[in-house]
């Protein structure tokens, strides 16, 4: 059953759910207690916000003993990129800093 | 060769700008002023020169292909497991210089690989809060 982008948006919507997953991008695979120990909040609240997560399956959970293991799902982001457009954005903006630049150098 | 060529993407983005194609070639080739439009970075204007853009999301593998002084420029692009080619080319127009940049190499199965997505993060989620603001 695919995701709507309503659930996916939602998920990525609140910010401490955001930084959740941009650090699980970054850093791979990551056990609730590290997130926690980074995420400023409490254990159940950033369980609860991995839940949410998952629910958009942007993340994975995995079990080994003690401790779930998550993983950010990049694929479940692929309905709403666009990664030429997304590239395009990028270097129009670098223009404009270019512009910016150019005005304030001297000659 | 034709196989290749239709099977990537670029990305072209095109500018007429009121200055000089000297001037803009400084901003696109000294490393101080690199810095401020684009990343921090150990670039040098030299064939074959390897050197890093350091963005704060991570950084890009670049190594100069051709220089050109004031004319084009040319450098490979690697991020995130995602390889490019960038390339500057700078045409004097009575008003200044139409500056236009290619990026080139993007196979289709790249479009939506994840290199992309945290690649253009930082606009991504720019433009998510512009959606989301009007989706409520």
């Amino acid at each position: 059953m695919p995701v709507s982008h309503d659930t996916l948006f939602r998920a990525l919507a609140d910010p401490t759910r955001r930084a959740l997953f941009e650090r699980l991008c970054r850093k791979g695979e990551q056990t609730v207690g590290t997130l926690t120990a980074r995420a400023g909040i409490s254990q159940p609240a950033v369980s609860k916000h991995l839940a949410v997560l998952k629910q958009a399956g942007l993340v994975r959970d995995r079990h080994e003993g003690r401790q779930t293991h998550y993983s950010a799902q990049l694929r479940a982001l692929a309905p709403l990129i666009d990664w030429t457009s997304q590239m395009a954005g990028f270097w129009q903006s670098r223009f404009d800093d270019l512009e910016d630049l150019l005005k304030r150098m001297d000659q | 060769m034709n196989e290749t060529s239709t099977e990537t993407r670029a990305v072209v983005v095109e500018r007429e700008i009121p200055f000089p194609p000297e001037k803009i070639w400084r901003a696109l080739t000294q490393p101080h002023l690199i810095e401020e439009w684009l990343m921090k970075n150990d670039f040098k204007p030299v064939v074959d020169h390897r050197f890093n853009l350091r963005g704060d999301w991570g950084a890009v593998d670049c190594q100069v292909l051709a220089v050109d002084p004031n004319k084009t420029l040319s450098y490979t692009w690697a991020a995130l497991g995602l390889e490019s080619v960038v390339t500057w080319t700078l045409t004097p127009t009575p008003t200044g210089t139409h500056l236009r940049m290619e990026q080139s190499g993007f196979r289709p199965d790249q479009e939506q690989a994840y290199q992309g997505a945290k690649y253009g993060w930082q606009r991504f989620f720019a433009n998510l809060e512009q959606v989301l603001a009007r989706t409520d």
